[in-house]
């Protein structure tokens, strides 16, 4: 039973993934540039995954760090420097402010961090529009470059968007690799019950203040690659709005599950161009949508495939149960 | 004989194929700002376009073919502005229309022109027009037009030696802001006060009273028109009396109607305004609220006046020829007289930019009053 | 020094807007954990609501209460019924997270049903100024500061004074020994629902003639109400009307001392210093409930 379930499950895998590389193959540019941005969306949301997800914590200046990583990008870029010395650069930044704002919020009540970071995400905008020496404010960076990858160049919309997948890739193995380790079950035994895992000689605050930081890390990561991406920044897409729509994605996702923020961010960036046809109401559409679903399974929709996973085991398991028990009762 | 009859009929049917596919529509696209930070911009360029052509389709379209536009929403967001663009262009539009945010003009103008497809949009910044880009075109003044003639007034009709700067710190006023500082160092005009404000502040107090220590010959005021409104009354409330000097968004009707008797003596170069004394400006405004119920800003007047443009264009060249459009366009110029819909004749430049009348005029007791014409250069 | 008073009185203004939005916020939070995103959005809502009703004839003054009406209605029985209820006990962050999609919800609705531009909305207050003490003042901001003021008193009266304010306290502080006492505990949430509703309909009125009726006027406003209601504590209502008043002072005061470009930072800097030195808020009392 639960080996065909693993078979099936890679299977699906398999063909997920296949699907990802082949089917955008002949996508027009408008498609590949949706899909493109879906995947560095989900880089973003995998790092908020993180601290929300498996910490605990809300972060709400997960966009903020996204906009870091494209100043990066955008500026030592045009610079004529690499992106890779830039995602360096992004990566080292976004964990030492993730962990210098979260030392002090997680010193006192649990729900600070959420304050915390609203505040700052406001300032890193305010940074980004008034540091014009830097950032060129807000008439933004122009003619960002997009990478040579090992000798190819990505300038085209279908290798690019193999960059931005690849990059998911490497990210979705990463993210795997630590919510197996040590460190990533003494996330989940954080979120399962802190008061246990303190009493079992956790340093609780450690790991969520890490949890924090490696998400705020991811947060860059995704930054980097969006300022190729779209070729142009300015600081208005980085305000506090687009932390609010990373929240939502992993929200609506399922917060906890691996998955959850690749589906969610999905959601966040096709809905809207499935409802388009409505029109002006696609927007008004999106919204209730999310409001029936949370109401509906607050857990977002990796919560309602889970329920339905576990009464299914539930149910298999009752009726081994009932055969077992039948057996006995028929032995002689 | 029977060949000369299988040649007409084949001719025939090649002129009857031709004429279908000449019958079609006409598809154009357009991507604005319908919701976000410029949702007002956005719905009033789309009303603007959407006026233009259900007049040009009621009276038999284009050189006999309809219209059709379909409008696609950036969100106030170059990154999602790029998207939209990539798909319209995608589906081959005859032209592309949008977006306003001169940000999202730059992240798209690009495409468009990679694409060979001519792009009329709202944008005003002064770079926008000078990346050498073939395919771009404005349908107001870029401020590289509009500010210098406000700094000229300035030194020249208010001998200011001083002004303070208040502007809206997104990129229309930052662009506005940065022109005209460029413009009064030529004049050797002291900037007394450089007063940042943000889109959608509504308390004035602090920023007035910055302005009152300045004590400015001359307060140059570059908002949009509810800001521009409440700056007014703060002005008013801490009587500040020396000349109040601004653009399109400080003198228009709106705000009079939001700033009341704080509006009076407020001053400013108007290019596209529904105040214009122009009997086919007024025109327009009358359908304009009649279909929608509100008065629209300039940007309504832009959206309708990018439609005149390609009608001109089209009419101009006699077939709908997207490839010909941008070079048919340049150095074109569109006179009221024959093409009632432009409003005011116009010329088009080889950079996209535009020549046309502009106003400076005057609240006086509620009423705009236009204090002088500034003629079309040529 | 005339300048510094100027400022101070301007601040106030501006600050008992914000303290007028803000006590909804805390006391929603009090007695049913709900962090309300859409709080901006719903003082839009009430202005549209009354100019609807106006648009279909009727005079000012019935627009005014029907337009009440209908926010209790709609922002305070249908929110509680309709999104609250349901997923209160899911825990706090889901709840916040469809608020803000109702936020969403309700700025496109209203852009697309009235209208994309700013409206004028009539004053209850006379427009124009007054000189107190050789100061301008508008008429305006003095309505606005009066109402703040006497619902700071109603409000404290309502909960230290009456059986019913003492109920709400009692449900606010704990539940399970309110219900065990006798507390009708629901009831009493839905009046905290309901005085929300009914106080940000107030402030819509106040506050449309100066910000003008406008889809997107919710969301500065909502965003200065959170953050005061953060600095002057999140479970006091006169920590809400402090947080706002200081505020809106400290706003003016470092537009014109510090940097108009950077107005916006110093309340955020301000509240990152009080978390950091008095977590509850200026005058919150310390919370054992974490979320």
């Amino acid at each position: 039973m639960s080996a065909t379930a693993k078979y099936w499950r890679i299977a699906l895998g398999v063909a997920v993934i296949a699907a990802l590389i082949i089917a955008p193959m002949n996508f027009n540019r408008y498609g590949l540039y949706i899909l493109s941005q879906w995947a560095v969306m989900t880089i973003a949301a995998m790092g908020l995954n993180l601290t929300l997800g498996y910490a605990g914590q809300v972060s709400l200046a997960q966009g903020a760090f996204v906009g870091i990583g494209a100043y990066a990008a955008a500026i030592m870029t045009t610079q004529g420097m690499p992106l890779i010395a830039a995602l360096g650069v992004a990566v080292v930044m976004c964990f030492a402010i993730g962990w210098i704002l979260g030392y002090p919020a997680l010193r006192v009540q649990h729900h600070y961090l959420a304050f915390v970071t609203l505040a700052f995400s406001t300032l890193a905008f305010l940074v980004f529009r008034n540091e014009d020496w830097l950032t060129k404010g807000i008439y933004g960076i122009s003619n960002i470059p997009r990478p040579n990858v090992l000798g190819f160049a990505t300038n085209r919309p279908l290798p690019f968007y193999y960059f931005c997948l690849g990059s998911l890739g490497i990210v979705s193995l990463a993210m795997w690799w630590l919510i197996r380790s040590p460190w990533g079950r003494a996330f989940v035994a954080l979120r399962e019950n802190p008061v246990r895992a303190l009493s079992l000689g956790i340093d609780t605050r450690r790991y969520t203040l890490m949890a924090f930081a490696i998400g705020s890390a991811l947060g860059g990561v995704a930054g980097t690659l969006y300022a190729p991406l779209t070729q142009y920044i300015d600081p208005v897409p980085f305000n506090l709005s687009l932390s609010l729509d990373l929240l939502m994605m992993v929200i609506v996702g399922g917060s906890g599950f691996f998955f959850g923020p690749f589906l969610g961010a999905m959601i966040a960036v096709l809905l809207p161009e499935w409802l388009r046809f409505t029109e002006g109401y696609y927007l008004m559409l999106y919204a209730v949508a999310v409001m029936l679903l949370l109401i509906y399974s607050p857990t977002g929709i990796l919560g309602i495939l889970d329920r339905y996973l576990s009464e299914r085991r539930t149910k298999a398991a009752s009726a081994l149960r009932a055969v077992a028990k039948s057996r006995l009762e028929t032995a002689p | 004989m029977r060949s000369r009859i299988f040649a007409g009929l084949l001719l025939a049917a090649v002129s009857a194929g031709a004429a279908f596919a000449q019958g079609g529509p006409i598809k154009l696209a357009d991507v604005a700002e319908l919701s976000g930070g410029g949702a007002t911009v956005g719905n009033n360029w789309k009303n603007g376009i959407d006026l233009a052509i259900e007049e040009i389709n009621a009276k038999g379209g284009l050189l006999g073919r309809k219209l059709e536009v379909t409008h696609a929403d950036s969100q106030s967001n170059p990154g999602v502005a790029r998207a939209q663009v990539q798909k319209a262009l995608d589906n081959e539009p005859y032209v592309l229309l949008g977006p306003g945010y001169s940000g999202s003009v730059k992240v798209t103008s690009p495409l468009a022109a990679e694409a060979g497809i001519a792009q009329i949009m709202g944008g005003e910044a002064a770079e926008l027009t000078q990346g050498g880009n073939k395919f771009l075109f404005r349908t107001s003044f870029g401020q590289q037009s509009s500010m210098p003639k406000v700094a000229k007034y300035i030194h020249d009709e208010l001998k200011a030696k001083s002004v303070a700067i208040v502007w809206v710190n997104n990129d229309f006023g930052k662009g506005g802001r940065d022109v005209i500082t460029k413009e009064f160092a030529k004049y050797n005009i002291k900037i007394a006060a450089d007063i940042s404000t943000e889109a959608g502040q509504a308390d004035f107090a602090a920023d007035v009273s910055k302005i009152k220590a300045a004590a400015p010959d001359a307060v140059f005021i570059y908002l949009n028109e509810e800001e521009s409104a409440r700056i007014l009354k703060e002005l008013k409330r801490q009587a500040i009396t020396v000349p109040l000097v601004g653009e399109t968004t400080l003198v228009g009707q709106k705000v009079v109607e939001l700033a009341g008797d704080a509006a009076n003596g407020a001053r400013g170069h108007v290019g596209l305004t529904t105040d214009a004394p122009v009997d086919l400006v007024k025109a327009f405004r009358e359908k304009f609220v009649k279909k929608y119920n509100y008065v629209p800003d300039h940007n309504g007047l832009k959206g309708y006046l990018a439609i005149y443009m390609i009608k001109a264009t089209t009419e101009k060249m006699g077939k709908v020829d997207a490839k010909r459009f941008a070079d048919t366009l340049h150095g074109l110029t569109i006179k009221a007289a024959s093409e009632p819909g432009i409003l005011m004749d116009v010329t088009f430049d080889e950079k996209g930019d535009i020549d046309r009348q502009g106003f400076l005029v005057e609240i006086v007791e509620g009423k705009q009053v236009v204090k002088q014409v500034l003629p079309k250069l040529n | 020094m005339s300048n510094l008073l100027d400022l101070l009185v301007a601040g106030l203004a501006t600050g008992a807007i914000y303290a007028l939005v803000a006590v909804g916020f805390t006391l929603l939070w009090q007695t049913s954990q709900t962090i309300n995103f859409a709080q901006g959005e719903f003082v839009m809502l009430p202005a549209f609501l009354m100019l609807a009703v106006m648009h279909a004839g009727a005079p000012f003054w019935l627009a005014v209460i029907l337009g009440i009406l209908l926010s209790l209605l709609l922002l305070g029985l249908g929110f509680k019924l309709l999104l609250v209820d349901p997923m209160l006990r899911h825990g706090v962050l889901p709840l916040a997270i469809a608020t803000m999609a109702l936020a969403i919800g309700m700025k496109e609705a209203v852009k697309q049903f009235f209208s994309a531009e700013a409206s004028p909305f009539p004053s209850i207050v006379p427009a124009g100024d007054v000189s107190i003490l050789g100061r301008v003042v508008s008429l305006q901001s003095l309505g606005v500061l009066a109402l703040a003021i006497a619902v700071v008193i109603g409000l404290t009266l309502l909960l230290n004074r009456t059986s019913i304010g003492h109920q709400m306290q009692a449900t606010a502080q704990n539940p399970t020994v309110a219900r065990i006492i006798g507390v009708p505990v629901e009831r009493m949430i839905l009046l905290t629902f309901l005085i929300n509703a009914f106080l940000v309909a107030l402030a819509s009125l106040l506050i449309t003639p100066i910000y003008l009726a406008k889809f997107s006027s919710g969301e500065v406003l909502g965003q200065a109400a959170f953050i005061a209601a953060i600095v002057g504590g999140f479970n006091q209502v006169r920590g809400a009307i402090a947080g706002g008043l200081l505020i809106g002072v400290v706003d003016n005061l470092a537009a014109a001392y510090v940097s108009t470009q950077y107005r916006a930072a110093v309340p955020l800097a301000l509240l990152i210093i009080i978390i950091l030195f008095r977590p509850q808020g200026l005058l919150g009392r310390p919370e054992e409930r974490t979320v």
